[in-house]
Order: structure tokens, then sequence, then C-alpha cells
């Protein structure tokens, strides 16, 4: 490959490319993502690859495999082009059917359909399918149509025309305004308007300047600049090198997580074919900019997607957050000023550059722009990635995209943000997520994780279990974090062990003050929030737990029982059988009895008892009913008469 | 070098560009306690005891005073309820590791923190870091390191490094403001060099 030297060349190479691709070839497009590479997508991939050669379709038909398509619940996926056809959960085995039914014959394979839950109808085209229709995909819609380690599916949808603009026809100061203009705010957590951020750091003294991706996603439940990283790497380096132009910078970085080899591949081979390209490296498409990126990878700390922490790690130290009171766009990495934007706020930047800030602004609320990523995960039917405007109701999210909760459950609460964001009730379902919007209600945006929780889940065991993860992840520098954490673990453990205390809650709610006052980095000063939003939503639950030493959701270990209901037992024996604590007393026709001694409340017999005795069940804050006297134990079932 | 004005306890203090709150503060003669501050050292932030309010263009925030740049025309408070309830929180949390610490003790009583509010777990370090960051930047050894992160973290010298520069230097122990380094260097020592503790005690 030779080197694009101009924008014309550019433009002629795509030219060259899109006349070698006929839109009407079939093209199967098979996601493999993390997600779907976990359900076998392998494995589909190479059964097609023998199909095709098997039914002599060789040249005939197009094979891609693409990045993350976002509805992970029903991975594998494959979509067969132009149709759009939409075949779910893919196995090696029905591969070659779809493909001598499907793409020899035309016809659809009706059980690889998706089934609309509610009508039962079975939906054929992806644009159909209420998970993708109700989207909005600004961003992420190109990650099913590209093969990430292919540039020139990048190309052939138009890939780099927005540098090739913005280096041609623009001045830095004019990418600024645009970007400015736009109001872009940061993917990542903060929410700060990006062109504001890139503003101060041109404006800074000093030659060197860096521009960085924080791809150092660490969120439990979070994979969405994972699966942009793995799916449209390209998208991500041509952001990055229009803001690098903007602020003047020529050297940038890639912070990417180790624990995502994917993404780390395929912005490797990404980056090689951009500076075989000459869309990175010296003299850029012939405007006399250079610029080169390196790949950082991290070493598996949560703390280092804080903006300074990852710098201190980029420099080669402990990566530990430093005071911010200079911001590190003025002195950042190695003292100089840089700019850090997370992945998907960069993947924005090509979009904005192509098709103007108005297009932009005219997505999402008035201080949130564009579209927003979220990670859908927890209780929810169609686990997965979604996009959304800004401005979407939490509600559509969940229901329309998420299809609800699953099992007939009741929602109870969606938590926003990773770990230090917070946990939102069923009365603010009506709320339009965006930057300020979830703030205000005591949560955050974050990097976009959206875990949803039902009636089961123990509101004070949620804000344990997160700020069980950020005690973990903590860096342990500062005292209101590290200190602060570890007693406000101590007190929430003891309360869902029925330990708590008169006391507590002021007790945690002082602790969280000294944190939000006093600690070093956002990691610790937002580490109260999930205390802090459970008992502003939930606060009967923490009351019931410390007062009544009972556990409305049912639970936490320690404050449940479990029992048998005589009324409902059928002496099945199901339960009794299954109980690996041997503490189930029981026999034919005689009603079964858990002893409360031997119990290990593992939950077996709950979760066996078939469900239409539904007879084991669970008791909270009061003792379990006396076992019924022997002499009534017995069932006696009427006989059927002949 | 430009001067710079500012209000620190309602007294008019000038200070150079680039100074810390802190070192203002010291210089006109006020004192604000800290722990993991040492002036032959790069400020650090980590103790959080030398928190001081800051109102500036109308709105109050708490700061840390060792790492906060002086600003023109700001205006100081070293003591407020606020920043004294932050304080003795702050001092509580550390006295669950060094209850009988005498520089905690001291700050304890001035700002009535209570040494038994919280469960005791006395591993003597409250990690201000001084001896690590002493080591590294003043004797550029780096033979006592922090090791691990979060509430696992703790202090630990590297035996290969601090079996060679330990010995004669110990210049650390006098910075620990809970005497936990001695502890630590002498529990290091009998793991990693057993012979040299035996022979000082036979030379003692």
């Amino acid at each position: 490959m030779s080197r694009i030297n101009s924008p014309a060349e550019l433009e002629a190479f795509r030219k060259s490319i899109l006349s070698e691709r006929d839109p009407n070839k079939t093209c199967i497009t098979l996601c493999s993502g993390s997600a779907c590479h976990a359900s076998g997508s392998r494995e589909v991939a190479a059964s097609i690859q023998e199909e095709i050669e098997k039914q002599g379709l060789n040249g005939e038909v197009e094979f891609r495999r693409t990045g993350c398509h976002g509805f992970c619940e029903r991975g594998p996926i494959i979509v067969i082009r132009p149709e759009e056809i939409c075949y779910f959960q893919i196995k090696p085995e029905d591969v070659p059917e779809i493909i001598s039914e499907t793409i020899k014959d035309k016809k659809i394979v009706e059980r690889l359909l998706y089934t609309d839950p509610v009508t039962k109808e079975k939906i054929i085209h992806e644009s159909e399918i209420p998970f993708y229709k109700n989207q909005g995909r600004l961003v992420f819609g190109s990650n099913v149509r590209i093969d990430p380690k292919s540039i020139n599916d990048y190309l052939a949808l138009g890939g780099y025309s927005a540098l090739a603009k913005a280096l041609s026809q623009m001045t830095p100061e004019q990418v600024l305004e645009e970007v400015k203009k736009s109001n872009l705010r940061g993917r990542g957590g903060g929410g700060f308007p990006a062109g504001i951020k890139w503003e101060g750091s041109r404006n800074a003294p000093g030659d060197i300047k860096y521009v960085i991706v924080n791809a150092d996603e660490g969120d439990p439940g979070a994979y969405m600049d994972r699966s942009l990283l793995e799916g449209n790497p390209h998208s991500v380096l041509e952001g990055l090198t229009i803001g690098a132009f903007a602020v003047g910078s020529h050297e940038g970085y890639i912070y990417v997580r180790q624990e995502y080899p994917l993404a780390v591949e395929n912005v490797n081979i990404a980056i090689k074919q951009a500076e075989e390209h000459g869309f990175l490296g010296e003299n850029i498409l012939g405007s006399g900019f250079d610029f080169i990126v390196k790949v950082h990878r991290g070493a598996g700390a949560f703390v280092c997607g804080e903006s300074t922490a990852l710098m201190t790690a980029l420099e080669g130290r402990a990566g530990e957050p430093r005071p911010k009171y200079i911001r590190s766009n003025v002195v950042g990495l190695w003292g100089r000023p840089s700019v850090l934007n997370n992945v998907e706020t960069w993947a924005n930047v090509p979009l904005i550059i192509n098709k103007g800030a108005d297009w932009f602004t005219q997505y999402g609320t008035e201080k949130s722009k564009g579209t927003k990523i979220f990670s859908l995960v927890g209780k929810i039917v169609n686990t997965g990635l979604v996009e959304v405007p800004m401005g979407t109701p939490l509600r559509d999210i969940i229901y329309n995209i998420g299809g609800g909760i699953p099992g007939g459950k009741k929602f109870k609460a969606v938590q926003t943000g990773g770990p230090s964001g917070g946990c939102l009730p069923e009365e603010l379902l009506d709320l339009a997520v965006g930057f300020d919007e979830l703030t205000k209600a005591g949560s955050m945006m974050g990097s976009g994780g959206m875990i949803v929780l039902d009636e089961d889940t123990c509101m004070v065991d949620v804000a344990r279990y997160f700020l069980e993860f950020l005690t973990d992840e903590s860096c342990g520098k500062c005292v209101p974090c590290r200190e602060g954490m570890r007693q406000m673990l101590k007190i929430l453990t003891n309360i869902t062990k029925g330990k708590g205390k008169e006391g507590d809650i002021e007790l945690l709610q002082e602790l969280s003050e000294t944190a939000i006052e006093a600690a070093l980095c956002a990691l610790g000063k937002s580490s109260p929030n999930p205390f802090l939003s459970t008992l502003k939503y939930f606060r009967d639950e923490y009351e019931a737990h410390i007062k009544e030493k009972r556990c409305p959701a049912l639970s936490c270990k320690e404050l449940i029982s479990y029992y048998i209901d005589p009324k409902k037992c059928q002496a099945c024996g199901t339960c009794r059988k299954k109980c690996p604590a041997e503490a189930i007393d029981g026999g034919k026709n005689l009603i079964h009895i858990i002893d409360q001694e031997k119990c290990t409340k593992c939950g077996t017999c709950f979760e066996v008892c078939p469900s239409r005795f539904a007879a084991a069940g669970k008791v909270s804050g009061e003792p379990v009913p006396p076992p019924i006297p022997e002499e009534s134990r017995t069932i006696v079932r009427k006989r059927k008469e002949k | 070098m430009s001067e710079i004005l500012l209000k620190i306890d309602e007294k008019e203090v000038k200070a150079k560009k680039g100074m810390t709150l802190l070192e203002a503060a010291r210089g006109a003669g006020i004192s604000i306690p800290t722990l993991c501050h040492h002036e032959k050292l790069e400020p650090y932030g980590a103790c959080r005891l030398c928190i001081v309010e800051v109102e500036s263009r109308g709105w109050t925030r708490i700061v840390v005073s060792c790492v906060y740049p002086v600003e023109k025309n700001i205006i100081v408070r070293t003591r407020s309820e606020k920043v004294d309830r932050i304080r003795k929180m702050i001092l509580e949390l550390q006295m669950a590791h060094a209850p009988d610490s005498f520089i905690l003790q001291d700050l304890a009583k001035e700002y009535g923190a209570d040494k038994n509010r919280f469960e005791k777990e006395p591993s003597f370090c409250i990690h201000c870091g001084l001896c690590v960051r002493y080591c590294a930047e003043v004797k550029k050894k780096n033979a006592v390191g922090f090791v691990d992160r979060g509430i696992r973290k703790e202090i630990s010298f590297i035996p290969e490094i601090a079996s060679k520069e330990c010995w004669n230097c110990k210049e650390c122990f006098q910075l620990c403001p809970t005497e936990a380094l001695q502890a630590a260097y002498v529990l290091v020592e009998a793991l990693a060099f057993p012979s040299a503790s035996t022979e000082s005690v036979s030379e003692g």
C-alpha cells in the first residue's frame, strides 16, 4: 500500500474500493465482538467459511466478521445483507441450513428469527426489531458493517473524510470552534465540554502537547468503550488525530486495559494500517501536519480511569491520582498540556466535523447534546449495548429497548454511572438521561453503565457491593477514601448481617461528607454515592435492616429464614433430595419441614420447589412459623374413583 | 517573582507565585496541622489534615493547603466548623491504626477526636509516605516503597536494596509519625538479613 498524499488521492482511493464492491452482492456479517466470541462466534465463523466452500458459493457471497452489534443477549448474531435478514443465537450446526435455504434459495429460516415476546410475531429485518428500532445509533451504528481489521471497510463508509476535511479545509481554530459549538461533553463520566478542554490545551504554553484516549473502562458490567474500540478502532483514531490537529499536538496515547485483548489487537492493527495509508505519521494527507499514536496497556487498576492517575501510570509510575488544582490540559502528562478524552468522545469527533455542529446539536437536550451509548445489564430482558439520543427517558431505554424485567418481576431501581454512580427508583423512570439530569437526581452519567435491579435486590446490599468494589480499587493514597471507605464498608456489611446499630446511618453520612469534601480524586469524592443515593430513595430498607433486623427484599442471607408452607407442600420430595445440608425432614405423603438449625440458607429448596406448589418461601424480621404438629403432617389424598 | 496578596485568617499575607497556601500561611506564622508534609519533599496531599476553606469570587470550598497554589485576593480560613469537623474525622480514622502516636494524640486533643470511635486495627502505619518519599526524593535509594493498593496498601522495605543501604542510614526513622517504620524495618531486617541483626546485638 502506498501512502495517500492528499484529500483528492483519498477520494480516488475510496472510489476504487467502492467500485470493487457490489452493494447488491449477498454479504453475511457475523458479530465477533467479545460477548459473541464468548458465546461461540468463532466456531460459527469457521462453519460459515466451510459451508460457503462446500456449497460452491466461493466468490458469490461475501463474509465479514464485524465488531459488536450490541444485542448481546441474543448472540452470536448473523445479518444477511442487502436484505438485512437477522438471525440470532446461531450455532455452528445452524449454518448449513442458513447457507442452503437463505443464501441459495432466498428462503427464511423461521426458527432463527427474533420473536417479539409480546405479539409472538417473527421479525425478519434488523431495523424492525424493537431493540434496534428504538435506538439512535450515530456512533455505534457502523460497527455492524465493518470488519475492524479492514481499513477498506472503514474507508468504504466514508472513513477519514472528516480528517481530510479538517486538514485541508479548516484551520485548527475552526475545528476547535466547531467542537465547542457542538457542545460535545466528555463521555467518560465528568461531562466536561471537550472543546473547552481542547482550547485550554491549545492556549497553554509549550511546544509539546499530548492527546490521550482513555480506554480504561473498568465499571462492572460496562463494555461500550471496549466494543467501540474493538469494533471500529479507526473512528477513534480519526477523532484523536483531528483533536491533535486542533490542539497542536503531535503525539497521542491510547491507554487501554490489558484485559481487553481484542481491543488491543484491533487498535494496533488499525494504527499500522493508518500509518501505511498516511493517516498517521509525517505530513498527513499532504497537509504538513505530523502525528503519531502509541498504545499503552493498563495493568488492571480501576482508578487509572481517573485522568491524573492514568497520566501518572502512562509516565511509568504507580497509578495514583494527583491534585488537580492546575488542570491536566495545562499541566498533564510529563508536565505538558494534555487532552484526555474517553473512547466514545473521540469517536464522536469525525461525525461533528463531517456533518457540522448544527447537525449534532439537533440530538439531545439543551445541555447534553448528541447520543450516549449505555451498557444495559442486570435484571433486564435484552442485555446489550444501546445508543440513544440524550434526553431519552429511562423508561424507554429499560422497557422499549431493554424489553423490561424478566421473570414477571417488578422493577426496583436502575443503577447508573458505574460504582460511584447511584440508584434511581421507579418514580424517576421518566427522567430524561443527560449529564445534569442524572447528577441532580443523585446519580451520574459516568461512562454509561446501566444496571437494572428488580424487587429481589436489597438496596443496602447493592450499596455494600459497590463500596466493596471501590475499597478494592482505591489507590489507597488519601485518608478520606482509604480509611473512610474501610469504615463505611464495615458498617454496611454489619447492617446487612443484622448487626446494624442506631446511629449507623448518621455515621455513614458523616464519613460521606469527609470523602466528598476532602478526598483527593473523583473516585474518592464520589465513593459515598452508592450509599447516599440508596439512602435517599430507599431509607426504609436501611431502617428495616437496622431496627427490625429485616431485609425487605428477602435477600440478605443472615436476615432471612427459609420455611415450607404446610398448606402448600405436596410432599413431592424434590427439596429434600436436593438440600445439600440434609436439613429437610419429610417422606411420602408427609409435609416437609426445614430444620432451621441445619439450614445453611443456600436457597436450593426455594429454587427447586415446583412453581405449581410454590411451598418453599422466605421470611425476614419475624420468626419462622412453628412446625406443624406430627399428627397433622400426613397428606390425605383423595383416591381417584374408578 | 511577582507578589501575590491574599488573606489568611483575617491577616494580609504576601506570597510568591507558585507557593502553596501552606507555605504562605506558615511564612506568616499561621499554623496548619499536617501529617504527610515535609519541607524537603514534594507536596503529597495524602493525609488531607491541612484542609482549609478558600473563598473566591463569592463561593467557598474546601481545598488542601499543602498542594493548593496561592491566588491573589482569595480569603483563606484555616479553622471553621466544617474544617474542624473533617479534621476530627480524619484523626479518628487514623487513630484506629495508631492510637498511641504522640502526634495524633496531641492533635486529637486539639480537635476533640475520640481515638476509640472506630474499631482498632493496629497496623501502626498511617500511610503518610514520609519514609517512602524521603528515601526516593532525598536519598534517591528507593529502599522502602508502598505495596498493593486500597485498604491493603502497606509500606515495605525492598530487601535487596535495604540490605545494602539502610544499615548506615536510618534517616527515615525519625520522620515516622507513629514509629511504625522502625517496627517494619526491624521486622524486615530480621527476615532478610538475620546475621546482621545478631551482630548488632552482640556489638551492643
